[in-house]
Parts: C-alpha cells; sequence; structure tokens
C-alpha cells in the first residue's frame, strides 16, 4: 500500500519544467472543470427526483383568473385569529396528486387546468338533483370567509382565510331524502388538464366522501377562494372541500359531481392504503400514523414543532359528532 | 515532494462536484428557496445524496470487473466518505432542527418507527466504516478482518432504500429506481462472486 521508500529515486521525480507545463496544466484544468460540473450537476439533477425544471409557461402565475377579487359578503363565524399563512406558502406547497406528489408540482403545473366553463352534478338521494354552472352556484350563496386551521396527515399545518360557502346550505337547497346518510364527491377525470392521472399512483378520479351529519356541520364548507380572491388552480379550483377537523386530505379539490347515498362511499387514500388512511381522517394526535407521529406538526414557517390539538382545535365543536365512537377504530 | 498519479484532476474533481448539493441547499436555505417547509425540503435532499453516494461507492468494483476501468476504484473511498458525510448532515439536521434535540420523540421514532429503525441503523453501520477508512486503520486491522467489516458497505444502502420506500407517502418510483440500480450492483457482484470461484467440473449422473 505505502511507497516502500520515504523519498521518490531523484530519477521518478518528474522535472518541475515538464510538470509545469502549460498545455498539461490547461488540459488538467479543463478536466477537473468538466469534471465537478457533471458530478455537481448530476446530483443536483437527482437531488430533483431526476425531473426537468418546469417551463415558465406552464407555472401558475399573476396573470390568472385567481387574482380576480371575490365579493365576500360576511366574515363567518369559526374564525380563529391565529397568524395567516402567507398567502405564497399557501399556494406554492400543495398536496394534489393529479399535478404531481412533488409539493411544488401543483404551482408548477396547474396552469393546464380550466375551471371555467365547469359543471358540478349534485344527485343521488336528493328531492332536486342538479346539473348546474359553476357560476350559477356562486349566486346561490353569499360568500363567507372562514380562516381556519389545515393538518395535513404528514404533520405540517397551514392557517388559511377561505372564502366559501356552507356545505350544509348546499345540501338543504337539494334536499336529502331520508336514505341520504353519506355525501360522496368525485373530483375531475382529465388527463389533458391533470396530466399525472397518466400515471396510477392512486385510483382516478379522487374521491371523497362524509357522513351527512359531518357534511351539515357549519364548520364543512365548500371554497371557492382564498385570501379574498379567487382559489388558485393548485388549490383546487374551482370548488373544493375544507373540513377542518379532518387530515387534509378529506379536502378534495376541483369537485365535479356530489352524490348522496346510503351506502358509505369508497374514499381514494383509504383504498390505496386501508391500514394507514381511515374513512374519518379525524386529526387525533392520539392515533400515530402506522409510519409516523401525529402527536406534533409543524405549522408551515414556524421552527419548532407545536403539539397537535384533537379534532385541530374544533373538538369543542364536533367532537359530539363521534360520541359513542372508538376513535382508535374509526381512525 | 508531490508526485501527480495518473488524472490528476479526476479526485479534486469529484470532491469539488460532491460539495455542489450541500453548497446549494445552504444557498437557497439563505435565500429562502427551500419553499414553504425548507427543514424538511433540505431533510430529504440530504438523505437522497447520502443514498445516492452509497449507491456510487458500490458501482466502483462492477465498473472494473466489468469494463477494466481502475480510475473508479481510486474514487471509491471518497465517494463512500461523501455517503457517510451527508448521512451525517441528514441525522444531524433531522435531530437538530427537525425535531429541536427532543430527546425523547427522536427515541420514539429510533425505535418504534420502522423507517426510522431502518435509517438509523443504515448510519450506524457506516460509523465503523468511516472510522477505518484510513490507510493506518486498514493496516492496524490486517486486510482480511478489514475487508469482512467494509463489506457492511452492501448492508447500509439496502436500508437506506428501505428507509426511503417506506417513508413515501405512495409514490414509489424514485425508491423503485434506487431498489433497481442498487438490485442491479448486487447482482453483478454475484457474478463476479460466482465467476471467480474454483469451478467444479460437471459430474455427469
Amino acid at each position: 500500500m505505502g511507497r516502500l521508500a520515504k523519498d521518490p529515486a531523484a530519477s521518478e521525480i518528474t522535472p518541475e519544467g515538464v510538470y509545469m507545463r502549460r498545455r498539461e496544466f490547461m488540459r488538467n484544468a479543463v478536466l477537473f472543470t468538466a469534471t465537478s460540473t457533471g458530478v455537481g450537476s448530476t446530483l443536483l439533477w437527482l437531488m430533483r427526483g431526476g425531473r426537468v425544471e418546469p417551463k415558465p409557461s406552464e407555472r401558475a402565475g399573476g396573470s390568472d383568473a385567481s387574482e380576480q377579487q371575490l365579493a365576500i359578503a360576511r366574515r363567518g363565524s369559526y374564525t380563529t385569529d391565529e397568524r395567516l399563512t402567507p398567502y405564497r406558502d399557501v399556494t406554492s406547497y400543495n398536496n394534489f396528486y393529479e399535478f404531481g406528489t412533488d409539493k411544488s408540482d401543483p404551482a408548477d403545473h396547474a396552469r393546464r387546468l380550466r375551471p371555467r366553463p365547469w359543471t358540478v352534478t349534485i344527485g343521488g338521494e336528493v328531492h332536486r338533483p342538479q346539473i348546474i354552472d359553476i357560476d350559477q352556484l356562486l349566486g346561490w350563496f353569499p360568500l363567507e370567509e372562514r380562516v381556519y386551521r389545515l393538518r395535513c396527515v404528514e404533520a405540517w399545518s397551514m392557517v388559511i382565510p377561505w372564502v366559501g360557502f356552507p356545505l350544509g346550505d348546499l345540501l338543504e337547497r337539494v334536499e336529502p331524502t331520508s336514505r341520504a346518510k353519506y355525501v360522496a364527491f368525485t373530483a375531475l377525470l382529465d388527463a389533458e388538464q391533470l396530466p399525472e392521472q397518466r400515471r396510477h399512483v392512486l385510483d382516478w378520479p379522487y374521491v371523497e366522501a362524509l357522513r351527512i351529519d359531518e357534511a351539515m356541520h357549519p364548520l364543512a364548507i365548500l371554497a371557492v377562494g382564498l385570501y379574498g380572491k379567487v382559489l388558485p388552480n393548485q388549490n383546487g379550483a374551482p370548488l373544493r372541500l375544507v373540513v377542518p377537523w379532518k387530515y387534509g386530505f378529506k379536502g378534495i379539490k376541483s369537485i365535479v359531481k356530489i352524490h348522496l347515498t346510503e351506502e358509505q362511499p369508497p374514499t381514494t387514500w383509504n383504498l390505496a392504503a386501508p391500514h394507514e388512511y381511515g374513512f374519518y381522517a379525524n386529526v387525533n394526535p392520539a392515533v400515530d400514523h402506522p409510519r409516523w407521529s401525529q402527536a406534533t406538526e409543524r405549522r408551515i414557517g414556524e421552527f419548532r414543532r407545536r403539539p397537535t390539538l384533537p379534532f385541530n382545535g374544533y373538538a369543542e365543536q364536533v367532537a359530539e359528532l363521534y360520541a359513542r365512537m372508538d376513535l382508535r377504530r374509526f381512525f | 515532494m508531490h508526485r501527480a498519479g495518473p488524472l490528476p484532476w479526476l479526485k479534486p474533481g469529484v470532491f469539488v462536484g460532491s460539495l455542489v448539493p450541500l453548497a446549494a441547499i445552504l444557498f437557497r436555505a439563505w435565500r429562502g428557496e427551500l419553499g414553504a417547509n425548507p427543514i424538511v425540503q433540505a431533510l430529504n435532499q440530504l438523505g437522497l445524496i447520502a443514498l445516492v453516494f452509497l449507491v456510487a461507492t458500490l458501482a466502483c468494483t462492477p465498473l472494473k470487473t466489468s469494463f477494466g476501468w481502475t480510475w473508479p476504484i481510486r474514487l471509491r473511498r471518497l465517494l463512500g466518505l461523501f455517503g457517510f458525510s451527508y448521512a451525517l448532515l441528514h441525522v444531524s439536521t433531522y435531530a437538530a432542527l427537525d425535531q429541536v434535540l427532543d430527546w425523547h420523540a427522536i427515541w420514539e421514532d429510533v425505535t418504534r418507527r420502522k423507517f426510522i429503525v431502518v435509517g438509523f441503523t443504515a448510519f450506524v453501520l457506516l460509523v465503523p466504516l468511516a472510522a477505518t477508512s484510513t490507510r493506518g486503520a486498514l493496516k492496524r486491522l490486517g486486510y482480511a478482518r478489514w475487508k469482512r467489516l467494509h463489506r457492511l458497505a452492501y448492508v447500509a444502502p439496502a436500508l437506506g432504500v428501505m428507509h426511503f420506500t417506506w417513508r413515501v407517502k405512495k409514490d414509489m418510483t424514485e425508491p423503485a429506481a434506487y431498489a433497481l440500480v442498487l438490485g442491479g450492483l448486487l447482482l453483478v457482484r454475484v457474478g463476479i462472486y460466482l465467476r471467480s470461484r474454483p469451478s467444479a467440473p460437471l459430474q455427469p449422473e
């Protein structure tokens, strides 16, 4: 391994003049630069998960409809006065797997989604089924601002000023039948607009559901905007569900269909990993995700983790919905 | 007197290139460009780069035996030590920034969450490898023992891939890619081993 002699024989020493030859020095400098650049850029590429940078034209940006201000009739009840998560974070750190699984993918690719024209089909166990244009639907209800905590199942959280209306108001208007026990939601299925639907990371379209008493609870809203503006595409334009006491994945985005049923409908994450994601998915610090703890969360923009609250801090309002249920079993 | 060997640019080039991910993470952190959840972003990227180096370390010998190149062997220790260093940064980021040295929570994680159990085990296995990476340590241990110890270099990246797989919520594409490359490299090793064994002549029955 080691050299036998401490000093190499004089004959082995490269004459300085030769060693310092300019041409060789230049060649080595070029090869050194090429090697370090090659190694460095390969590592940066792998760090991005082997993806190319998105074209700026695809990125959701300033000039879309999301700059439109919404007419807010009232500041709703149940509004928290905690510090709002900045608009930039709310609109650039998203889980919307139809655009990709990285948090930045939705903002990078959301331009493909066309939230107008848009129709929503409401049917199933209702007396007055509807196929309605989104703008007409917006005219039915005064818009409210609700500042809610959002707790993702991945143990991060935000505080978001949503604009929307209570889901219960819409359900009352279509008059559920006595057999309506659940409300099922279906998101858009269109690989042209939602390119990652070409890959089967999840079963598309994304579906979610609530029990009817959960859906009728005044905290559950359908959101059409945030920060006083039209909902950006990456946040689920034009219509999304917000159920603040449940993990974020219950908040289905870009809804095209609302269907009332007698039987418990399937839900996307529950189908994908039934032992990890339940139908109820109520925020619960006492029931860990099989792979990580749910006891604490990182509020986006904060350094230290904070304890997670039962029902995401809305226990006073919603705990009675689950009064006789074993929440470890019905997670 | 320094005597330059062949390819004097190789090791310095790889060394500087290997520092690029760390520089990029620090630069983006300083500019506030690590996104809304910078700690988790840095944590994930450091872990991924550690895995890249550990897999790359295992590619050196197959490259030599398959193509006869000797230069990858000269990079092996450098790549392994970068793998260890990025793993150390990954673990430190987790403990100091993500968990803010909450030893109770860290203990719970390290003992109970299987993806952290395997990840932490991988890191622990790397410690003796890094500690015995010097020429002196090789001499002290003797080549046979040193080589046996450094077989852990196969185990650590395999555990690293498991750690990655169990961490991901649903999309397995990336962990699967690393598993595939790692599996391929291990297969080449098996091939080499089988060929190098003195082959007994087949006995007709």
